[in-house]
C-alpha cells in the first residue's frame, strides 16, 4: 500500500469512518461552500473614520510609521521627505503596478527603477491590495505589480494603502481576495517591520526583513 | 533518523538543568517576559474567550473529518501546480525531502523554523545526503552553531544567555574582524542579519513549516516575525512545505479564526509582523517566487492518536503559551524533556509519537496545576491528558515498584474511609506539633525528594476534610 493511502486508511479506521458516509461528506461540503466567518472583534469596526484612527493606532504599535495624504500624487514628495530625513539616499525600487507608475517621481527628486529586488536595494515601495484596521495590517499580493522580494530584501519599505481598501477585519479582506478568483502565489499579511526577540526576550526591529516600514493611506 | 530521545532519562536531565546556573539565569526571562505579554493582549481583546471556544469546535470539526479535508487540501494543491508527497514517518518524510533536493541539484537548503523538521531530524538527513542545511530563524541558527535541539517551540534559543551567543557567533564567524564589538543583542542580530542574507541569496531549496494549510484553496501559511520564512521560499527555485497532517483547516476564514488566537497567545502580539499565504509556484508573469513547490505531509503516529482519549492534543497550534506557564518548565527549561516537544503539551505528545515506555516520565512532571489548560487557545484537557498517560503506564507496569508499593498502601487508607481519616487526622496533628515552633521543615524521614530542594510547609492542625466539614457547617448556619 501506498503512504498515501495507507494514512488515508489509517485516519478512517481510527475514526471509524470509510470515508463515503453522505452526511459527513456534505457537511464538509457546506463548510467549504459557505465559508462561515468565526467571532469577529468589535475593535476594528465602526465607520471609515473609526477605522482609519484603529488602523493609525495599531500600526504605530507595532512599530510601523503612518502618515495620511490627500492624493496618491503626494506619495513621491512624501518619500523624499523620508529618506532625507532619515539621510537615506533618494533611490527606490517599484513594481509595475500602475497605481504607483502613474506617479511623478522624477519631480521629487527619486532615483527610480522597476522589478524584483535582488538584495541590493536600500528603499522599496509597494502599493497594499488592502488594510485590516484590526491589527494595523497590511495585505499584499505577490506578482509583477509588487514582486515579493521587495516587501522583504531592502531594509526601508513603503507602503501605499488607499483608504477605501481599508476593512475593518482580515474577513472582509479575504472575501475580496476570493472575489478576484484564484490566490496570487502569496498574501503576505505584514504587520510592522521586521523584528525578533530571540537574543534573551529582548525586542529588536531588523531581523532579515525591513527595519522601516512606513505607510502612506491616500484618501483620494 | 528520529532525533534520538533521552526522555527516559529525565530525572537525571531535570536534576542537571536545576543546577545550571547561565539556564537558571536564561529562563527568568520565560516567567516573566511571555506570561505579562499574553495576559495584555488577552485584555486589549475582549472577544478572547468566544474564540477559544470557537478555535475548539473547529478544530474537533476538522479532526472528525480529517480524511475529507486532506482530501480537498491535496486536490487543491495540485490545482495550483504543486505537489503533495505523504510520509507515514520520519525516514520516509526525510527520504522525500532529500529527494527533491537531489533532483534539482541542491547544494545548500535554507529552513525556516518547524517543529516537525526537528521531529523528523530532517538538518541530520540533508547533511548526511552532502548538502547544508541552514537554519534562518535567528535563534534557531544560534542552536545550528551549538549542535543543540531547540529548549521551546516558538523561542528555541530560549535557554541561551547573550553572552553564550557571542561565544559562538566569535567561534563560527571567524571571516569577520575579531576586534568587533558584539555585547549588545542589536549587534548580534545585525551580524547574523548579515551572515544570514548571504546564505539566503546563495540557496537552491528553502524548506519551511506550515502553521495552518488550507483545504479550501490549497494554501499553507506560515507566521514569523522576522521574515525568514518568507527569504527562505521566494529566493530559492524549489520550496517545499513540512507539516504534519493535523495542520490542515477547512477555509481561509478558519485560519484568521485560529492566527487570532495563535501570536496573542505565543508572545502576546495581536499578529505576528509576517503572515504568509503560499500557493503553488510562481506564475508565468511573476518576476520572483521558486518555480516548484512541494508539499511533505507527515503523520509519524498522529492516525493512531484520532478516536483514542488523546484526539484532543491534535488540537494544538503551536503557541507555547502551556510551557511559558508551566512551573515545571520555568524550573528546568525545554532540554530536560529530552525530545523536541517539551513543556505539558509535549508531556501529552511525546509518549504519544515515541511510546509511553520511552516518554513516561513526562506526564508524571506535573503538579496538575491547571494553568497549562487556563491559557491554552484550544482548550486542550492538558492535565486530563497527562492523569491518562500516569494510567495507562500503570496499567502496562511501567511505574517503579517503591511508586506502585505507596500507591497500594495509600488505596488501602482511600478505601477504608474511617482509617483514613483517622490516619490523617494524626499525622497532620503530630506534624503540626514538630513543626510548631518555625512552621516548617528543612528535612522529614522519606521526603528528601521534596525537602533538598525547598522547606515542607507544616500543616495548620486540621486535614482538609475536617477543615471543609467546619466550613460547610458555618455556611449552613
Amino acid at each position: 500500500m501506498s503512504a498515501r493511502d495507507e494514512i488515508f486508511s489509517n485516519i478512517r479506521r481510527s475514526l471509524g469512518v470509510t470515508g463515503q458516509e453522505a452526511t459527513r461528506r456534505s457537511a464538509v461540503a457546506q463548510r467549504l461552500e459557505q465559508t462561515p466567518r468565526g467571532p469577529i472583534p468589535a475593535r476594528g469596526q465602526g465607520s471609515a473614520a473609526a477605522r482609519l484612527a484603529t488602523f493609525i493606532s495599531e500600526a504605530t504599535r507595532v512599530s510601523a510609521t503612518v502618515v495620511v495624504l490627500d492624493t496618491a500624487q503626494a506619495v513621491p514628495d512624501e518619500i523624499a521627505r523620508f529618506l532625507r530625513e532619515a539621510h537615506l539616499p533618494l533611490t527606490l525600487k517599484r513594481g509595475e503596478d500602475a497605481r504607483l507608475a502613474d506617479l511623478n517621481w522624477h519631480n521629487a527628486g527619486l532615483d527610480v527603477s522597476t522589478g524584483r529586488s535582488d538584495g541590493s536595494d536600500l528603499n522599496a515601495v509597494s502599493h497594499a491590495f488592502g488594510g485590516v484596521a484590526e491589527t494595523g495590517s497590511l495585505i499584499l499580493l505577490s506578482g509583477a505589480d509588487n514582486p515579493v522580494t521587495l516587501t522583504f530584501l531592502p531594509d526601508n519599505h513603503f507602503v501605499v494603502l488607499s483608504a477605501a481598501d481599508l476593512s475593518g477585519d482580515l474577513e472582509s479582506v479575504l472575501t475580496k481576495l476570493r472575489r478576484n478568483g484564484a490566490l496570487p502565489r502569496t498574501v503576505n499579511i505584514v504587520t510592522g517591520p521586521s523584528r525578533s526577540a530571540d537574543i534573551e526576550q529582548t525586542l529588536l526591529l531588523g531581523a532579515h526583513g525591513p527595519r522601516r516600514l512606513h505607510i502612506m493611506v491616500t484618501l483620494n | 533518523m528520529t532525533l534520538h530521545p533521552t526522555t527516559p532519562d529525565f530525572k537525571d536531565n531535570a536534576h542537571r538543568a536545576l543546577h545550571d546556573p547561565d539556564l537558571q539565569k536564561a529562563l527568568g526571562h520565560v516567567q516573566h517576559g511571555f506570561i505579562y505579554k499574553r495576559q495584555s493582549a488577552v485584555e486589549r481583546l475582549p472577544e478572547f474567550e468566544t474564540l477559544r471556544e470557537a478555535a475548539r469546535d473547529l478544530k474537533n470539526h476538522v479532526l472528525a473529518n480529517l480524511d475529507l479535508y486532506l482530501e480537498t487540501y491535496e486536490r487543491n494543491v495540485v490545482a495550483a501546480g504543486g505537489k503533495v508527497h505523504f510520509a507515514r514517518n520520519s525516514a520516509e518524510a526525510c527520504e522525500t525531502i532529500v529527494n527533491i533536493c537531489k533532483a534539482h541539484g541542491a547544494k545548500s537548503v535554507t529552513k525556516g523554523k518547524s517543529m516537525v523538521s526537528e521531529e523528523i531530524g530532517l538538518n541530520a538527513a540533508i547533511e548526511a545526503a552532502g548538502m547544508q542545511a541552514v537554519e534562518t530563524d535567528l535563534g534557531e541558527y544560534i542552536i545550528q552553531l551549538r549542535g543543540e535541539t531547540p529548549s521551546h517551540i516558538i523561542a528555541p534559543a530560549v535557554h541561551l544567555t547573550k553572552e553564550q551567543v557571542e561565544g559562538d557567533f566569535r567561534r563560527v564567524h571567524t571571516h569577520l574582524e575579531s576586534a568587533r564589538d558584539l555585547s549588545e543583542p542589536v549587534q548580534l542580530l545585525t551580524e547574523a542579519r548579515g551572515v544570514l542574507r548571504e546564505k539566503f541569496l546563495a540557496a537552491d531549496v528553502g524548506v519551511t513549516g506550515a502553521n495552518f494549510l488550507i483545504a479550501e484553496t490549497g494554501t499553507s501559511i506560515i507566521v514569523t516575525n522576522e521574515g525568514n520564512g518568507d527569504l527562505t521560499q521566494s529566493l530559492p527555485k524549489v520550496h517545499i512545505v513540512i507539516a504534519s497532517i493535523e495542520k490542515v483547516v477547512p477555509t481561509l476564514e478558519d485560519a484568521s479564526l485560529l492566527m487570532r488566537l495563535l501570536a496573542r497567545s505565543a508572545t502576546g502580539q495581536d499578529m505576528s509582523v509576517y503572515t504568509t499565504l503560499s500557493t503553488g509556484p510562481r506564475r508565468d508573469n511573476d518576476p520572483d517566487g521558486p518555480d516548484h513547490y512541494h508539499v511533505v505531509l507527515v503523520d509519524n503516529g498522529r492516525s493512531a492518536m484520532l478516536g483514542t482519549e488523546f484526539e484532543d492534543m491534535l488540537r494544538c497550534i503551536r503557541c507555547g503559551a502551556c510551557m511559558n506557564h508551566c512551573p515545571v518548565y520555568h524550573a528546568i527549561g525545554g532540554h530536560a524533556y529530552g525530545w523536541v516537544y517539551p513543556g505539558p503539551m509535549g508531556a501529552v505528545l511525546t509518549p504519544s509519537l515515541i511510546g509511553v515506555d520511552k516518554g513516561g516520565n513526562l506526564p508524571n512532571a506535573s503538579t496538575f496545576c491547571g494553568r497549562c489548560e487556563s491559557v491554552c487557545p484550544v482548550k486542550i484537557p492538558l492535565p486530563k491528558l497527562m492523569r491518562h498517560w500516569r494510567e495507562r503506564e500503570f496499567e502496562r507496569h511501567l511505574t517503579p515498584s517503591v511508586q506502585r508499593f505507596g500507591l497500594k498502601i495509600w488505596a488501602f487508607f482511600a478505601k477504608n474511609p474511617g482509617l483514613y481519616s483517622f490516619a490523617t487526622r494524626t499525622a497532620m496533628r503530630a506534624l503540626s506539633w514538630l513543626g510548631r515552633d518555625k512552621g516548617r521543615f528543612a528535612s522529614l524521614p522519606l521526603a528528601s525528594g521534596w525537602t533538598d530542594y525547598r522547606d515542607l510547609p507544616a500543616p495548620q492542625g486540621d486535614t482538609f476534610q475536617a477543615q471543609w466539614r467546619k466550613r460547610q457547617q458555618e455556611q449552613s448556619r
